[in-house]
């Protein structure tokens, strides 16, 4: 009976082994704390401007483990997670908005391990600590807004092509045409088909001069994907700028969006600045009419009514100047008078708006309006309510003192801290439609690390009980078994660190489950070898016999197993998924290591010779 | 381990009746008990705070009570310093700003201001997903489950392993509803493990018996199925074992967060060795599995070829 391996074979699971090592070993290099800073200007930081980040460190009272500077980036690794909070805050005082100052771990992977593209596995959020956002963009609201374009476009083509029309209004998701004649509806209707192909027409049924328009359906598909991907540029615009390494931003079904901010501990600021929709517009304001008769339920054509931070209400005019999508730079400071301001650049467009309208405007007052929408679910007598709101104040009126267009500065803001949070909207762009926070997981540092702790430590328990118990039961062939258990978890983290899939706490308890149930196949093997022994087999036979009948049985007993764990995977979430993940990659590799490696082993020990006695 | 030759499948009416007690309790429990959604299902918001010292709960518990959150839950986390404050989805007040109002409040009485461990708010609506989702995920996997052995054997053999699948499911969410433990989505990722182990069990012991069906002759359907039983008892013992042994090491030293799943485990791992052995095979049987479902018919023709 040959009990051996022929060359290719040995090869493969020697190959497979050492590749598997050398690729897990970036895992036991661990991190260091570290703070990374950047330009967010296309220029790079230079040499020079490295070594003042240095001696700045230094002059915070940090020593640093390692000062890195490459690719126009700095790395400060650091020996506590204490130094590394001291210096970014230190550092974003001094460097302002030119730079950006994120918290990092960085692997202390040596360079022929980097060289190779090796890396230690990348830790979820409940293991390194961090906040988890699931946002909902709102698709009404996005459908909503492109109605209100929709509106203003009909009117203006009604306008350029000199249709009279009584009324272009919104109604039941509807948008209502009234014109005056009813002999210009087929050229409204050409103009419709050429121009507004997004759009569905529907004939009043009781007027010959209304027509019914409605979004279509696929026009309503594509501004929603259009929102969603908006959204996704200016949440990945705004997490940049709030300075998180390695942030997460990923989509989610068709109308979520993942934010996953790693080392980020001050939630309120992050959903501040990732939820709020915070724009400004600039109008001028209706010193014409009288505000007392708006009041009262008269608002003139042309004008609505605001209120400024002090409740008071004034009139601006409908029509925008400047919007916050033209905006293309805002910075914030102080002006001269010591007033928080945020100081504007325009884009093209937007700058010849605004220098057309200063120049015939001077002497008038000017509003700046800050807009917000703000969206939560409350609940109201049971029911589960989406609650928006557009919060809409006149931060400053200031009368236009002379023609300006590209660049200006706008004061009012209440502090300091609101000026440097709206200049970074403004900076990081609007959101296409609001959004709204519906999932929050923050896990802090402490507990991450406490969770790694523990992992770790029942892993060790629970890996050298299992080892004992096989070497106890099975002797020889329960240490063979070992190897290939320990083989099999060396393949587990090389395979978790080459996909750099998310390791997560569940993730290391299905690692150690992993552990207990892969030694199920030696068992299967080692318990069919006793019996074929039993039944009076030769040893060589008995291996040979056993490897052989037990190999079906685990196909079928792990194929069930991977069923389940795909479902699992394909419904699972954030750390579920994590588990799925290890138990997946587990039960195939332990294929792999329980049957071919333990039979090389096996073949070594016990192949091409006579053997009276197994130890089994 | 000697070879044993218990009659397992002749005594089968003790199991069944057994099992089926077992079963109805386990769900007169979940009916009475139900189980203790946690805020991945019901929504809502859970903070852990840790202390230096001893967190006194009353005292907690009034400051909550006197900021307005009245339907707080507060209990200690696993040491006497750790805090876990439940809260469900409030009435007329926004979620996303809960947590820091929360801890605002807990730090004005206290002497030593709490440090945040951990923040989990749920809205609503991916409450209901999540729970769809997990639903979904039970009869994916279920289905999967029956297609696969109704391929590979046959579709007794198919409905046996499911119905001790359920058994062991059913047992150990009763004795969990039972403990009052949160179920959670990582005890839902168990009870979905669970499954998966139950099943490499109950498959290990049918593959025997269609190996018997196919081998043994002069035999009867019971006669093979409980030599089946009897020799890959060892195996199912040691199985269970070593998987019991990893998982009381989770359920010692893996901390809160790990607990209910590695209960779950336990648990399950247990039922699932006993319907392994007292309830799959003989559940088959009472659907009248015999050796002609698996051996394959002989062609017409094929015997003469055998001549020699």
């Amino acid at each position: 009976m040959q009990n051996h391996f022929p060359l290719w074979k040995n090869s493969l699971v020697l190959i497979t082994f050492l590749i598997s090592l050398i690729y897990a070993l970036p895992n036991l290099y661990g991190e260091d704390p570290s703070v990374q800073i950047s330009s967010t200007t296309p220029e790079r930081i230079s040499q020079q401007k490295a070594s003042e980040i240095e001696s700045a460190i230094t002059a915070l009272g940090v020593s640093t483990k390692q000062f890195e500077y490459k690719d126009g980036r700095v790395l400060a690794r650091l020996s506590s997670t204490d130094d590394q909070l001291k210096i970014a805050d230190g550092l974003r005082d001094q460097l302002g908005n030119a730079f950006t100052v994120a918290l990092n771990l960085a692997p202390n992977t040596p360079s022929w391990l980097q060289a190779i593209g090796a890396q230690a596995m990348y830790l979820g959020l409940d293991l390194r600590g961090g906040v988890h956002f699931l946002l909902e963009v709102d698709m009404d609201a996005a459908v909503k807004q492109a109605e209100e374009r929709y509106i203003d476009d009909v009117r203006l083509a009604l306008r350029r092509e000199k249709i009279r029309y009584l009324s272009v209004a919104k109604d039941n998701g509807f948008i209502k045409v009234k014109l005056k004649v009813a002999e210009e509806l087929p050229s409204f209707i050409s103009i419709l088909n050429k121009e507004f192909r997004g759009l569905d027409i529907t004939e009043s049924k009781q007027a010959n001069d209304e027509l019914w328009l409605k979004i279509s359906e696929r026009d309503q598909k594509d501004i929603k994907k259009f929102a969603v991907a908006q959204n996704m540029t200016t949440l990945r615009n705004r997490v940049n700028e709030l300075g998180v390494a390695e942030p997460v931003i990923q989509q989610q079904g068709d109308n979520r969006i993942v934010v996953q901010l790693p080392g980020v501990q001050d939630t309120t600021r992050a959903k501040e600045i990732l939820g709020t929709t915070a724009t400004l517009e600039y109008r001028l304001v209706d010193v014409e009419h009288d505000v007392q008769k708006a009041l009262e339920g008269h608002p003139p054509i042309g004008s609505r009514l605001y209120y400024d931070k002090n409740a008071q209400p004034l009139l601006l005019n409908r029509q925008i100047i400047v919007t916050g999508d033209q905006i293309v730079d805002a910075d914030s400071g102080m002006d001269q008078d010591g007033r928080a301001a945020v100081f504007i650049t325009l884009n093209g467009v937007g700058a010849t708006k605004m220098g057309k309208f200063t120049q015939q405007n001077v002497g008038k007052p000017m509003a700046v309006v800050f807009i917000e929408y703000k969206v939560d679910t409350r609940i109201v007598n049971g029911e589960k309510v989406r609650h928006k709101e557009k919060v809409e104040k006149v931060i400053s009126v200031a009368t236009i003192q002379g023609v300006f267009s590209k660049r200006f500065q706008t004061t009012g803001l209440d502090s300091p801290q609101e000026a440097r949070n709206l200049s970074l909207l403004l900076r990081a762009g609007a959101l296409a439609a609001p959004v709204d926070i519906v999932e929050e997981r923050t896990v802090g540092p402490s507990l991450g690390q406490d969770n790694i702790d523990k992992g770790f430590l029942s892993f060790i328990v629970g890996f050298i009980l299992v080892v004992l118990f096989m070497a106890v039961y099975y002797r020889l062939f329960g240490m063979i078994a070992n190897f290939a258990l320990a083989f099999n978890v060396v393949i587990v983290v090389a395979i978790l660190s080459m996909l750099q899939a998310t390791l997560t706490l569940p993730g290391i308890a299905g690692i150690i489950l992993t552990v207990g149930m892969s030694v199920d196949a030696n068992v299967l093997i080692f318990e069919r070898i006793k019996e074929e022994i039993r039944e009076g087999n030769t040893p060589q036979t008995s291996i040979f016999i056993g490897y052989e009948k037990a190999f079906a049985t685990i196909l079928d007993s792990h194929v069930t197993n991977l069923v389940v764990a795909i479902v699992l995977f394909a419904f699972g979430t954030g750390s579920v998924k994590g588990f799925a993940v290890t138990l997946i990659i587990g039960i195939l590799s332990s294929m792999f290591t329980a049957i071919t490696g333990t039979r090389m082993v096996i073949n070594w020990i016990y192949g091409d010779r006579r053997v009276e006695k197994l130890s089994i | 381990m000697k070879l044993t030759t218990i009659n397992f499948i002749g005594n089968r009416n003790i199991a069944l009746i057994f099992s089926s007690i077992l079963s109805v309790a386990s769900l007169v429990s979940l009916g009475v008990n139900g189980l203790q959604m946690g805020i991945d299902f019901t929504g809502g918001t859970l903070i852990e705070v840790g202390y230096q010292q001893p967190a006194d709960i009353t005292v907690l518990r009034s400051t909550l009570d006197g900021a307005g959150f009245a339907d707080a839950t507060v209990q200690n986390f696993g040491t006497a310093k750790d805090v876990l404050i439940r809260l469900k989805l409030q009435e007329g007040v926004s979620s996303v700003d809960l947590s820091s109002k929360v801890l605002e409040a807990i730090n004005k009485t206290t002497a030593e201001p709490a440090s945040l461990r951990r923040v989990e708010f749920v809205g609503p609506q991916i409450g209901d997903d999540l729970a769809q989702d997990g639903f979904l995920a039970l009869l994916y996997s279920t289905i999967g489950i029956l297609i696969y052995v109704a391929w590979r054997f046959e579709w007794k053999f198919s409905l046996g392993a499911v119905i001790a699948t359920f058994h062991d499911v059913i047992v150990t969410l009763g004795v969990f509803s039972l403990l009052g433990m949160e179920f959670d989505l990582t005890v839902l990722a168990a009870v979905l493990a669970l499954i998966g182990y139950s099943l490499n069990d109950t498959i290990v012991v049918y593959d025997r018996i269609r190996e018997s069906f196919l081998t043994m002759r002069n035999k009867s359907t019971e006669e093979m199925m409980n030599i089946s039983v009897n020799v890959t008892l060892s195996r199912t013992i040691m199985t269970s074992l070593t998987v019991i042994l990893v998982l009381a090491s989770l359920f010692f030293l893996g901390g809160e967060v790990i607990h209910g799943f590695a209960v779950v485990l336990l648990f399950g791992v247990f039922f699932g060795t006993y319907s392994s052995i007292f309830i799959a095979s003989p559940v088959a049987l009472m659907f009248g599995v015999c050796p002609a479902d698996l051996v394959p018919v002989v062609k017409e023709g094929e015997h003469f070829d055998n001549l020699p």
